[in-house]
């Protein structure tokens, strides 16, 4: 991964988190009490987080694969229908990523 | 960050969103007993140790990712907001370029203005103190805050979550760095799946209606579907889109029961 690139993402990231954080402290509150804008600001995270794990479990790069991971998120799936706590949800995910691959998945 | 644990509290956030500013006047009104300051101290302390240990988790994932153990660092010094950290490595390991991967990670954090937005109101701090202020502004101390009965509570439980949150997710995004590097190859540790759990694990508590669930329908068709076709990091930006469309989907058809009737 190209160095400088990374630090351009990272200095990117940092100004455009604080700025929207400043933002919210600083407008007027009828600025984004609008209720399109409140609606669309609560469902671009589902769109953005629903398309993030998809991504993250089928794809390596631009290619789509069939791995371990998709056994590991499976778990959490279940971990996370059943209630259990965050942390076990994501050890849920990693041990049997890690049992999947190492039976050779 | 904390987005992780914090679902029920970050739920409750957004079913309250209708009612807008009647909420500030409750919350920062005089109704209710004082809350003691061990309480509220409680509650964050709670909240924050449970959300500080999934920095464990970033700070692996990143290592894995590639970054080095300062870029690591830096993203949760000066980004504090968990979900964002996220998508940014996970889009800089997927060779997104620097731009798309900045702006997946921006867009996730536009909620966080949205929470500033009713904290402003709630503690109403003094100018000086709102620059300072605003990086603590996330998903858990704006659910502490708003669980408190008076402004002096509200003050106090942001300002206790957001100091317990700020150590902890620090301290142990670095273990975690320092971790994967010990332990060398982490995807045979299956820790390439933390990111995606993760994301999951914030993602279910939303999916509450056919709206929020059809969005997330969408925006997994669009991501996978446009991944081989498009620049790395660009296909998640496209599914976002998938929020506006059933808005709009979703108003048209609302406005055709209207005239129907």
């Amino acid at each position: 991964m190209n160095g400088t690139h990374v630090w351009l993402a990272i200095g990117l990231t940092v100004a455009g988190c604080y700025l929207v954080k400043l933002i919210g402290l600083l407008v007027p509150a009828q600025t984004l009490e609008r209720p399109l804008v409140q609606r669309l600001a609560a469902l671009l995270p589902v769109a953005l987080l629903a398309a993030l794990t998809a991504q993250q479990t089928f794809g390596t790069g631009t290619d789509l694969v069939l791995d371990a991971r998709v056994a590991g998120v499976a778990a959490a799936a279940l971990a996370l229908v059943l209630r259990a706590p965050f942390l076990v949800v994501v050890g849920a995910a990693v041990a049997v990523t890690a049992g999947a691959r190492a039976l050779g998945g | 960050m904390a987005e992780q644990t914090a679902h029920p509290a970050t739920g409750q956030i957004r079913d309250d969103t209708p009612t807008g500013p009647a909420e500030g006047p409750r919350a920062a009104g005089t109704g209710g007993a004082r809350r003691s300051d061990s309480a509220v101290v409680r509650d964050a302390l709670g909240v924050g140790v449970a959300v500080g240990l999934s920095g464990f988790a970033f700070g692996v994932t990143s290592a894995g990712a590639g970054l080095t153990l300062l870029q690591t660092c830096a993203l949760s010094l000066l980004v504090f907001t968990g979900a964002s950290q996220f998508a940014l490595v996970g889009a800089l390991a997927g060779g997104g370029n620097p731009f798309t991967a900045a702006a997946g990670a921006f867009f996730l954090g536009t909620r966080n203005a949205f929470y500033g937005l009713r904290l402003s109101q709630l503690l109403a701090l003094p100018g000086f103190a709102k620059p300072f202020a605003a990086q603590w502004v996330i998903d858990e101390t704006t659910a502490v805050a708003l669980a408190q009965p008076d402004r002096r509570s509200a003050r106090l439980g942001f300002t206790a979550t957001g100091l317990t949150l700020y150590v902890l997710w620090n301290l142990t995004t670095l273990l975690g760095a320092l971790g994967a590097e010990a332990l060398g190859d982490t995807a045979a540790w299956g820790l390439d799946a933390a990111g995606p759990a993760v994301f999951l694990a914030l993602l279910a508590p939303m999916l509450k209606t056919t709206t929020e669930r059809a969005t997330a329908g969408i925006a997994v068709l669009l991501g996978l579907g446009l991944l081989p076709v498009l620049p790395a990091g660009v296909p998640v930006l496209v599914s976002a889109l998938a929020a506006p469309a059933v808005l709009w989907f979703r108003g048209r058809r609302a406005r055709k029961e209207e005239t129907v009737r």
